[in-house]
């Protein structure tokens, strides 16, 4: 197992984007994680903020400008960016716990359970998930956990339909069968026997929707129906610079975009590679 | 082949009844927009009337069941905000969001496709690169996104194209006039650089996978000219999983249409239906959402239908 691992860590870093893509990740993860260490100011501390500092374009003392309360842009970007990154990945880990459980137990045992699953399944998939999304939050009101629940509900089917492809064709292999021969119950052959040949795919289909799941909160977020003003993500950052994109103070919107296009690029790109380091039908 | 047409009608009935009632429970258990309709100092009486005359004082069962049978008669009510029939209000939008996503949908196969295939035959080559790296970011922009830029690019700097409404409509579409164009290339751009991008993707891991397969490497041995193994054989069978995909990412589009809408003031269903979910607006939230499962459902019936006949080996 550890000879496998290095053996595809080693060819991860064979290409030189993927590596920029991960190195670039990291700074975005570290800034997220500690924002009070790399802000120059709290945006959210209004004893921090002062109105004749309001609409600077970026100059020495904003790097990145102010916005119409006098916040300062950079900061209010790495807050946001924490944001928006603990909703990715709350809601990812959410949907693979859900979603790959489901999934597992749908292939396992087939039958009404299979048939109930994977209906709801094909119901949801027949619907785009903004849209699911949308709805759910117009109705519920913005809020943190709230999106974080609307985003786990259309995602968890795309690791439930992969789980249990691979368990359909995992179950009637040589290994699984003899472990049921020799009395092991159904849940110890699904979670120790059957679970690590799914983590794989489950593994790039994770770091592609993080992305997705961010772009998602984004999207809501800039529509007013995503995380609460208060606590505003890259997304309601772009929102609220847009309303004044046309007064010519490009600097709030266009700022966090970047920072968004840039983290999404950085998770594409590990993405990417994961997929085609473990994509077996790309290597002959 | 008979049965399995109507199995699968039978199939996309069921999908589009589930869809009504969950969504129908959805807005019911959100509440009415009665209190909204009067004004302010209108008394409970008044209130509790209002709610008697649209039929909002009965049960959950009771007004479904009203329902399934105006249904069936054509009629899916009343908004209640605008007093007009609910469909009517839809259809009359239709037009300008269907026109951003078809037009969006070409847009992208076009473009896609070809650049997919170019990528996939010298994967390692700079133009390859080139492509990839582009197609990626347009995975990795948001719809929103992209729209803005090109509103602050060409609305705001250059001021070239107008940065909202439809332009001069003519035969359904804004395609037809050059006021028109004008006002649909921001919109259709932002839709379609994600759709290009995925569609690109797709094409060069389909053509890439398949150019691997025993059959690509007998047919160069035997001295098939390169070009007829990619654009004959390899091709072939590269459209054939992308048929899915451009059907299911139709949907993705119209969806998209919501975003796009409201940062171009398109006066499609997209903005009508954002209003009407924050109205409670019930009859028009449950007509748009029939009305565009019935368009995805339609799609993926024919999608489905298609595939078994491109691909003999799906038949059941």
């Amino acid at each position: 197992m550890k000879f496998f691992k290095n053996e595809l860590l080693v060819e991860y870093f064979e290409d030189k984007l993927a590596v920029v893509g991960l190195v670039v990740f990291i700074i975005l993860a570290i800034l997220a994680c500690a924002p009070a260490l790399f802000s120059p100011q709290n945006p959210y501390d209004l004893a921090q903020l002062f109105l004749e500092n309001s609409f600077q374009s970026p100059n020495p003392n904003f790097l990145l400008g102010t916005d119409e309360q006098g916040r300062d842009i950079l900061s209010a970007i790495i807050y946001g960016l924490r944001i928006s990154l603990y909703v990715g990945f709350a809601s990812t880990i959410l949907s693979v716990i859900i979603g790959f459980s489901l999934g597992l137990i749908s292939g396992y045992y087939g039958g009404w359970v299979d048939t109930v699953i994977m209906r709801i399944a094909d119901i949801q998939l027949s619907f785009p998930a903004i849209l699911i999304a949308l709805i759910i939050m117009a109705l519920w009101g913005a809020g943190i956990g709230k999106i974080i629940i609307a985003i786990t509900i259309v995602s968890w089917v795309y690791y439930a339909r992969t789980a249990r492809g691979v368990v359909l064709s995992e179950k009637e292999k040589d290994y699984a069968q003899s472990a049921k021969a020799l009395g092991m119950n159904s849940f110890a052959i699904i979670f120790t026997e059957i679970m690590p040949n799914v983590t794989a795919p489950i593994i790039v289909i994770a770091t592609v929707r993080i992305a997705v799941a961010i772009i998602l909160e984004a999207t809501l977020s800039f529509l007013g129906l995503g995380v609460p003003i208060t606590e505003p993500s890259l997304g309601s950052l772009i929102a609220n610079g847009y309303q004044v994109l046309f007064s010519g103070y490009w600097w709030t919107s266009v700022f966090p975009g970047i920072i968004l296009m840039v983290l999404i690029i950085s998770i594409n790109l590990i993405g990417d590679r994961a997929r085609d380091i473990m994509n077996p039908r790309l290597k002959r | 082949m008979t049965k399995y047409i109507l199995n699968r009608l039978f199939h996309s009935a069921l999908v589009m009844f589930t869809i009504s009632f969950i969504v129908f429970f959805i807005m019911f258990k959100a509440g009415d927009p009665v209190e909204l309709m009067l004004p302010p100092d209108a008394t409970q009486q008044e209130v509790i009337e209002m709610r008697a005359t649209l039929g909002l004082d009965k049960s959950f069962l009771v007004q479904y069941q009203k329902f399934l049978v105006n249904v069936s008669k054509g009629n899916l009510g009343n908004s209640f905000i605008y007093g007009q029939p609910a469909l009517d209000i839809v259809f009359e939008r239709m037009p300008a969001t269907m026109e951003l996503a078809i037009i969006s949908m070409l847009l992208s196969i076009i473009i896609g496709i070809p650049l997919g295939i170019i990528s996939s035959i010298k994967p390692n080559s700079i133009l390859s690169r080139i492509i990839m790296f582009f197609s990626l970011t347009g995975i990795s922009v948001p719809v929103f996104w992209t729209g803005m830029i090109l509103v602050l690019i060409f609305s705001v700097i250059l001021g070239v194209l107008p940065s909202s409404g439809r332009g001069e409509v003519y035969l359904f579409t804004s395609a037809f006039t050059v006021d028109g164009i004008k006002h649909l290339i921001m919109p259709v751009l932002t839709l379609s650089i994600f759709q290009l991008a995925l569609i690109l993707r797709l094409t060069r891991t389909g053509m890439m996978e398949v150019l691997m397969q025993d059959y690509i490497k007998l047919a160069a041995a035997k001295g098939v000219p390169r070009k007829v193994i990619v654009y004959y054989h390899a091709l072939k069978n590269t459209l054939i999983p992308l048929i899915t995909v451009i059907g299911i990412q139709f949907g993705q589009l119209v969806a998209f249409t919501i975003v796009t809408e409201t940062i171009f003031a398109w006066p499609g269903t997209g903005k009508l239906i954002i209003d009407s979910i924050q109205n409670l607006d019930r009859p028009i939230v449950v007509a748009y959402l029939l009305v565009i499962s019935f368009i995805f459902v339609a799609i993926n019936f024919i999608v489905d239908v298609l595939y078994t006949f491109v691909d003999p080996r799906v038949r059941v």
